[in-house]
């Protein structure tokens, strides 16, 4: 009812936690420890955060490396956060799955692979050029040669 | 009853507006007229009445009347009254007659005080204001009325939502509105002197106050945005490109590249267009921030396609306004003139480049932020985030930071690159040392590390402009350049150490344990649950010392409200001046430990002391430029009135 329009970069975090009891099982099911334990759903309610999600790696080369990773990685429930950046319980469930991967020595990439997979390209922060992204990285290079084509014509057009 | 009136104030300040609007473009059609009186008086009390309208729903909410139905879906008889107060227009309704009261104040005292344009500009700016006020007067009136009634009074309101129950963000709306409105009268001067094909420095010097006020406002605005996510959100982020904030940081950019063209068209007559163009592509950037923010577009398009009213409405809005006004600069734009011409080695020329990279960035920040919305149509979701707006922003704030050094230093019309060759292979060097300096220890990113080596430049070159000058003498306008230019600096100084810098520890502790982060070691003393006015929590009690030194304490709260529920975190800093701790408690962890966040960023508040220096440098600029006018209409007058005595 209350709708908070503006400032809203954590709101769906909030009411995914107001909503808990009555997630939709497709975001329910997403980790493999969440997959083991997700019904009944309510129960949900009583578990521990997965460990990593509010625990770092010991070797604190691995937890830069999880770091860079989980900021570019979207939380699905909040508006514009990483899961780097938020209380969710699905950003602590991902910020799990990322830390024990990178643990296991998985590569990063292979992890955000994995994730789009997943989720699809909507979790990853970083676009990659494809079918339907290219325009993201065409513009900037078309506005790029825009720009000097200005400047030049300024250039030529000496007093 | 005061509802109503409030209400009965909006429509008639409406019907004043549409008065305006054709008052104000007949006198255009035929100068001289009769109307043309009307049509000053008319603004100025359409000003009075919109105050009036929202001093009504400041009152409504300070008195909790709750069969109104905007009190009762946003305010709480047990909220301190300065959140009752906020709660006005923490709002889509109250907000956007904030928008309309500040727009029709402007309004009101451009028709009070500008004297020094043409009659018939004047009117056309007057009329093409009106005509921007009726359209936010239709979306308010008939789609987002403040003052309904419900047919039964609630029995207790809803409440706000905690995380807008804060200072900060009390203040955050207003500011951006400010700014936002203050581009819409620099629009109405642009459409003026489109219209009557006046465009002079005089054109220049009466838009430049309105854009320096608007810019002073969205700088103070994204600042304080910033730092309210840094410390409301809990995890230490202070800017997520987050649609909202691009929709703030679109007019300041656009606002950036208007003041620095208007500054040439006052000082040069040169880039008239180009003026122009800006002051209609900054006001349509205000237009779309709105947009974005109270469609509800950002939460899902096909939210906002279920009840698209508001949203229509408002891209209705945008339609006729910015496509209106661009029609009308194609039509107009080959009539008028670019004006003076200039060598590329000038500083006119350094403006030009920087215009044209602060609209590449505006581009590119445009881009990002409504592409995922336009694949969201076609059901394809895609995220654009830092990875993307860092690097491809990247390539043109660099190349613009080197102009930004270079530019003041030269001179109006044509430079020698003789002349400016010492100080700034001097400046560049430093840069480069800097940067070395910054390499060594391996682990910086590229971004970061250029991000450091440039702000150190900058920082040096922005005081190369008063070298050589009887500093007591440089006017306050050069001043406010100075420190403006030095904010960014600071700024970016901070932005690049926190990304370099920080460290983070994640602990789970007992009370009477420590943990260390960075130089600080903080130790958890005691957690106790408190209450607040409207809501409980669970208050840390943490001592930090820095490297051995007096501890500090600090008191970061896990709050839960009950009107509406909510839980947020309440992070609890400790401010040196080389960097913050940032706190955090969260949840309990077991076996009697609490979850304590911590973060050491060293430098971090340089970020929020660059932007009020911006302000700051901004607000100089305005003293300097409205006094300089005053002089010179003293001026004037006197050499009119020593006329005068001659021929009698």
């Amino acid at each position: 009812m209350t709708q908070l329009r503006h400032p809203g970069k954590s709101r769906d975090c909030f009411h995914y936690r107001l909503a808990k009891q009555r997630q939709i099982p497709a975001f329910v099911g997403m980790t493999i420890i969440l997959l083991a334990l997700c019904s009944p759903v309510a129960a949900q309610q009583s578990l521990p955060p997965a460990p990593y999600a509010y625990k770092q790696l010991e070797d604190p080369r691995q937890e830069a490396e999880a770091q860079t990773l989980m900021e570019t990685l979207r939380c699905l429930k909040c508006q514009s956060q990483s899961i780097a950046d938020s209380d969710a319980p699905m950003a602590g469930d991902m910020r799990h799955q990322v830390r024990s991967r990178i643990a296991a020595g998985e590569e990063p990439e292979a992890i955000r692979a994995w994730l789009v997979a997943r989720y699809g390209d909507y979790v990853s922060y970083a676009p990659a050029v494809s079918e339907t992204t290219w325009p993201l990285f065409a513009i900037p290079v078309l506005l790029l040669l825009g720009a000097i084509a200005v400047i030049w014509r300024r250039v030529g057009r000496r007093s | 009853m005061i509802a109503e009136l409030g209400l009965a104030a909006l429509w008639l300040a409406a019907a004043l507006a549409a008065l305006q609007l054709v008052t104000g473009f007949l006198a255009v059609k035929e100068s001289g007229g009769e109307m043309a009186v009307l049509v000053r008086p008319a603004a100025m009390v359409q000003g009075l009445l919109c105050a009036a309208a929202f001093v009504m729903l400041l009152w409504l909410f300070v008195i909790t009347d709750l069969s109104v139905k905007l009190v009762a879906m946003n305010s709480h008889s047990d909220k301190p009254l300065i959140f009752k107060l906020s709660g006005a227009w923490g709002n889509h309704e109250g907000s956007m007659l904030l928008w309309i009261t500040v727009m029709a104040l402007a309004g009101g005292l451009i028709a009070l005080l500008e004297r020094r344009l043409p009659e018939r500009t004047m009117m056309a700016t007057l009329g093409a204001q009106a005509f921007v006020g009726l359209g936010f007067y239709a979306f308010l009136l008939f789609s987002s009325n403040p003052f309904e009634r419900l047919p039964q009074p609630a029995v207790e309101g809803l409440g706000l939502n905690p995380l807008l129950q804060d200072i900060g963000l009390a203040m955050h709306p207003p500011t951006l509105y400010f700014g936002y409105v203050g581009l819409s009268v620099a629009f109405s001067f642009a459409v003026g002197a489109l219209l009557t094909r006046q465009v002079n420095p005089d054109f220049a010097r009466a838009m430049r106050p309105w854009v320096l006020g608007a810019w002073i406002f969205l700088t103070l605005g994204i600042t304080a945005g910033s730092y309210w996510a840094y410390y409301e959100l809990g995890w230490g982020g202070w800017w997520f490109w987050d649609p909202v904030e691009n929709a703030s940081l679109m007019p300041w950019l656009a606002a950036t590249a208007l003041l620095h063209s208007a500054s040439v068209l006052a000082a040069r007559d040169a880039l008239r267009v180009w003026t122009i163009m800006l002051g209609v592509v900054a006001f349509s950037m205000s237009m779309v921030g709105t947009f974005l923010v109270r469609s509800g577009i950002l939460t899902s398009v096909h939210a906002f396609a279920v009840d698209p009213e508001r949203g229509t409405f408002i891209l209705a809005l945008l339609a006729i306004y910015i496509g209106g006004a661009l029609v009308l600069f194609a039509l107009r734009a080959g009539s008028i003139a670019e004006g003076d011409r200039f060598s590329v080695s000038s500083r006119e020329g350094a403006l030009v480049v920087n215009n044209v990279m602060l609209s590449a960035i505006l581009g590119i920040v445009l881009l990002g932020t409504l592409y995922p919305l336009l694949t969201e149509a076609f059901d394809v979701r895609v995220s654009v985030g830092p990875p993307y707006f860092n690097p491809v922003g990247a390539v043109f704030v660099f190349p613009m930071l080197i102009v930004m050094a270079v530019g003041p230093l030269l001179r109006w019309r044509q430079d020698d690159w003789q002349r400016v060759k010492r100080p700034l292979i001097a400046t560049g060097l430093v840069t480069l040392a800097t940067l070395v300096l910054a390499m060594m220890p391996g682990s910086i990113d590229l971004l970061p590390l250029l991000g450091l080596a440039f702000a150190t430049g900058l920082a040096i070159a922005s005081f190369l402009p008063l070298r050589g000058r009887a500093l007591l003498r440089v006017p306050l306008a050069t001043w406010g350049m100075v420190i403006a230019h030095f904010g960014i600096a600071v700024a970016l100084f901070g932005m690049a150490s926190e990304s370099a810098f920080s460290q983070e520890k994640l602990a789970a502790v007992k009370v009477g344990e420590s943990t260390r982060v960075g130089p600080w070691q903080v130790a958890l003393a005691g957690v106790e649950p408190v209450a607040g006015p409207n809501w409980t929590a669970i208050e840390g009690r943490l001592l930090a010392m820095h490297d051995g030194g007096e501890a500090i304490e600090l008191d970061p709260q896990a709050r839960n409200f009950w009107a509406p529920p909510q839980e947020t975190t309440e992070s609890a800093l400790a401010t040196r001046w080389n960097g913050q701790l940032y706190a955090v408690i969260g949840n309990e962890a077991g076996q009697g430990r609490w979850q304590l966040r911590l973060w050491w960023k060293p430098f971090v508040t340089f970020i929020w002391y660059g932007g009020l220096l911006v302000a700051l440098g901004g607000l100089l600029a305005l003293i300097g430029r409205l006094s300089a006018d005053l002089k010179r209409r003293a001026v004037y007058a006197r050499a009119e009135a020593r006329q005068r005595g001659v021929h009698a």
